[in-house]
């Protein structure tokens, strides 16, 4: 148990330490990074909480697909950083202060409010057999109970790439592009012009 | 011994630090979406806790879709952040007013 107990402590500081190192770093990139780094460890917590298919998604989707974006963003838009941060302290005295308020509400609240302790001895739910992973526990409930949810969440994804894919195309003037269906509608009036040119003359 | 309140503190510590990213870099709309993303960890985790300790998976279910969201809201906000940088030259959250919101 003190081994679980030192791993919570490790990764819930490396989470807290980066996760404020991604709102203060003055460089974009390395907040990035920080990033990574807060969701590696989350995933960690996740392992603790028995959690694994959640644990290993997160690293997948977020350290994957979502950070490595982030990075793409940033790294090709030629910003000057240096710019947007001027001033950027003039708003610091009140966040600050709804910052400390928030924190000091949120763990008053988390502090004295008491769980039933009939609730944390709840026997395993009926799909939650001994043996059974959580990935199959996730999957029986998923592909079952919840599968309109699961269509859904995979119909959201699809609207968020066909926007993102719209949003970003453009076509610039003055490139050209090979078109298969202007070519294949070329005839021979359209494209080619038959002459006679007199004898000795030119064109 | 680690308890639900340790993970709900740490939940609450997280979300505090996303809400705070979001007001002290008022200016730059790329760390504001990180801040967003920091949150919605927070959430995860509370939801992660609360389903480990009352031993019900729905709870990893939700974060499960919680997941989905977040990566679409990323991918769209990040579209909208390079067109808005095409069209203007800056990302500068102040200078976005052509909407007279």
């Amino acid at each position: 148990m003190t081994v679980t107990a030192a791993f919570f402590y490790l990764f819930a500081a490396i989470t807290v330490a980066s996760a404020f190192l991604v709102i203060a770093a003055r460089n974009p990139v390395h907040s990035v990074l920080f990033l990574i780094l807060a969701f590696v460890n989350s995933a960690g917590l996740f392992i603790l909480l028995g959690a694994e298919f959640l644990a290993m998604i997160l690293i997948v989707v977020y350290v994957g697909a979502v950070a490595v974006l982030f990075l793409f963003v940033i790294m090709l838009l030629d910003i000057d950083f240096a710019e947007l941060r001027q001033g950027a302290l003039q708003y610091l005295p009140i966040s600050a202060v709804v910052g400390v308020i928030f924190l000091v509400e949120l763990v008053l609240v988390v502090t004295t409010y008491t769980v039933d302790p009939a609730l944390l001895n709840l026997p395993a739910a009926a799909d939650a057999q001994p043996g059974i992973t959580n990935t199959a526990q996730l999957g029986s409930v998923i592909y079952t109970k919840y599968v309109y949810f699961f269509q859904l969440s995979g119909l959201v994804l699809l609207v968020a790439m066909i926007g993102a894919i719209v949003l970003t195309l453009r076509d610039r003037p003055g490139v050209k592009r090979q078109d298969a269906a202007k070519q294949a509608a070329r005839t021979r009036e359209t494209s080619i012009e038959i002459r006679k040119v007199k004898n000795r003359e030119g064109v | 011994m680690i308890t639900l309140v340790h993970f709900l503190t740490l939940a609450a510590i997280l979300f505090t630090l996303g809400v705070l990213g979001i007001f002290i870099n008022r200016k730059n709309v790329i760390v504001i979406l990180m801040s967003i993303e920091l949150i919605l960890l927070s959430v995860n985790i509370n939801l992660v806790a609360f389903s480990s300790f009352l031993n019900d998976i729905v709870g990893q279910v939700f974060a499960l879709f919680v997941l989905t969201v977040a990566a679409a809201e990323a991918a769209i906000g990040l579209a909208i952040l390079v067109i808005f940088f095409r069209n203007r030259g800056t990302i500068a959250v102040e200078d976005i007013n052509t909407m007279k919101g």
